[in-house]
């Protein structure tokens, strides 16, 4: 078996899904080529070569793979398709974009989101918000598959020596341009990654009040999430949301603070290590996941909290 | 500009699916379905489009059982002008429905195609970029703003880290994230009128396009289930278990 896996990356170092990522592409077992595509992304092609497990770098660093524009992504991999058996990315929202379209450039199917190799055709993934656990086999020769970072251990970013292969052609295809981008700046860990994630919903009432978590958060060296709720009314910027289609976690720890626990917020926390819920209404659905629960009103508790950590 | 719209039939957003217990899949007997809350942001994207005066006809398509009729008609009664059902009893995987999609594009010519990022059932998050690729349009996924200008489509992506934006030359494929709009509901007189605009039925073979397999279900299982743990008194005893007991913090 041979696996194309597709790194994210900041251009600079590899990001922790890829490291997942390559830990599904080790129990599906054969030779991996790790592809890093960009523009202005040599250092995290060497940082690909140190990954473990991974026996090649492909480097397409081009202009045309700025910002990965799924077009142009899409027809690179296609063209790199060849010989392999299975093309692996995360699934973060760049691998989402591109990898269906690549599924279909080569006439396959893609199986999205999974969380368990059962065997080198064969994989779990959740449907229905989580609420199934599907098992599927894959009929297609050539195996498309984006990866649920959370439910692999990362494999060490460090230990590997293979070769880096600089592509040189370019696939452009002129179908889209990049124009900007504005991104939520912060110093906290990153969200899909982070040992600690707390959650503000509806119940926090406004923007104000939602730093008080910030506060907390930052004691807790803890990363900042939100509901769909709380992201709809302006609280917090959409990629905090967790959730069925938001950003899946699964921390050490995951403090939910005026969340309700609706079936969509639950797909994407649930499987957090320790979950602690602080709502007001005792009855809320949050409190039948939450391992430690707290009734009370978050504008008292969460300073109270700030205060005793 | 003509834009297509596709809708999806699934289970209502607020039902909580079960799995059988042969464990063959998730049991859907009785159970409220609707509109794909995705697909339904896309059409109220496309009625604010024409009703800016941007988008001059919208059609609306869905694939899948007959009854997925009544999905169009919600559609038709929200503002879409007229409806395509592709009518198959068959489990459509992404791929099929993609390809059976590029026909219709084929036939239709939109100059924008509008679509759901993902349907709440499977969860795939796929079809608009293989219907994107099958038929060599540029693609702006998990859409939270769309621009049409002489000719280009600019789309506000939701990504990680923010948002992206993105200019493709139409016609294009845009999928909707959950910040494009609010969806309004259809009123009773739209609903009646709604009765009476056309509605064609074609089949996969009409279409010419061989509905294939790509995948096997073997077996469809609950989810590991969490058990409710325990209630503490005040925020004191809530840092002292998570020090102590769970030594987390
Ligand atoms: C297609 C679709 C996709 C979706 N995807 C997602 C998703 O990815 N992620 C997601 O989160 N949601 C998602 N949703 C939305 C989801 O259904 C819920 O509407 C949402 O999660 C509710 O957010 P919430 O818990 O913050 O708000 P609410 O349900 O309104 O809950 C607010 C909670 O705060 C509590 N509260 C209020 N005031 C206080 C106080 N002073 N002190 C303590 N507690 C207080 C209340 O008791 C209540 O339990 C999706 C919905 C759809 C239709």
């Amino acid at each position: 078996m041979s696996i194309l896996v597709i790194a994210e990356h900041d251009n600079q170092a590899l990001k922790p899904s890829t490291l997942s990522t390559l830990a599904a592409a080790a129990q599906i077992g054969g030779d991996v080529t790790l592809l890093v595509a960009g523009n202005g992304c040599a250092a995290a092609g060497d940082a690909a070569a140190k990954a473990e497990g991974v026996a090649k770098v492909l480097l397409a660093d081009n202009p045309a793979y700025d910002h990965e524009i799924a077009e142009n992504m899409a027809a690179l991999i296609k063209s790199l398709a060849e010989g392999y058996t299975h093309i692996l990315a995360p699934a973060s929202a760049n691998g989402k974009n591109f990898m269906p379209r690549v599924a279909a450039l080569l006439d396959v199917g893609q199986i999205s989101d999974i969380i368990k190799v059962e065997s080198a055709d064969t994989f779990a993934r959740p449907i229905y918000a989580g609420n199934a656990i599907a098992t599927v086999q894959s009929l297609d020769a050539v195996k498309v598959i984006t990866v649920r970072g959370t439910a692999f251990d990362a494999v060490s970013a460090e230990g590997g020596n293979a070769a880096v292969e600089a592509l040189s052609q370019v696939e452009d295809t002129g179908l889209s341009r990049y124009v900007s981008e504005e991104m939520a700046k912060s110093d906290r860990p990153e969200l899909t990654s982070a040992r600690v994630v707390i959650s503000g919903g509806r119940g926090m009432a406004d923007s104000e009040h939602f730093h008080l978590l910030e506060k907390v958060a930052d004691k807790l060296g803890a990363a900042v999430g939100a509901s769909r709720a709380a992201v709809d009314a302006g609280f917090a910027p959409n990629d905090m949301q967790v959730g069925q289609t938001g950003k899946i976690v699964a921390p050490e720890l995951y403090v939910a603070v005026g969340i309700s626990g609706a079936i969509q917020h639950l797909a994407g926390m649930k499987d957090s290590k320790v979950i602690v819920a602080i709502n007001k209404d005792e009855e809320a659905p949050i409190f039948q996941v939450a391992d430690y629960g707290l009734v009370a009103d978050l504008f008292t508790a969460l300073p109270e909290l700030d205060e005793s950590l | 500009m003509k834009v297509l719209v596709t809708v999806k039939r699934v289970i209502d957003y607020n039902v909580k699916v079960r799995v059988k217990s042969d464990n063959t899949d998730v049991d859907l007997n009785n159970v409220k379905m609707a509109i794909n809350p995705f697909c339904e942001i896309a059409v109220e994207e496309a009625v604010r489009l024409k009703e800016a005066g941007t988008a001059t006809e919208i059609v609306v398509v869905s694939l899948g059982p007959q009854a997925a009729q009544e999905q169009l008609r919600t559609a038709l009664a929200l503002g879409a002008d007229r409806a395509i059902l592709v009518q198959s009893d068959e489990n459509l995987e992404s791929l099929s429905v993609a390809k059976l999609l590029a026909k219709v594009v084929e036939k239709e010519q939109p100059d924008l195609v509008l679509m759901g990022k993902q349907a709440i059932d499977s969860d795939n998050n796929q079809t608009g970029q293989m219907l994107a690729a099958l038929t060599g349009m540029g693609q702006g996924t998990f859409a939270s703003e769309v621009k049409v200008e002489d000719g280009k489509v600019q789309v506000t992506r939701e990504v990680d880290g923010g948002l992206q934006t993105v200019e493709l030359s139409t016609p294009a494929v845009v999928t909707t994230d959950l910040r494009l709009n609010e969806p309004r509901y259809a009123s009773l007189p739209n609903i009646m009128k709604a009765k009476r605009k056309p509605l064609e039925t074609l089949t996969p073979a009409d279409l010419g396009v061989e509905v294939k397999a790509n995948t096997k279900l073997l077996k469809v299982e609950p989810p590991a289930e969490r058990s409710a743990g325990i209630k503490v008194a005040d925020v004191a005893e809530l840092v002292d278990k998570l020090k102590n007991e769970a030594k987390v913090i």
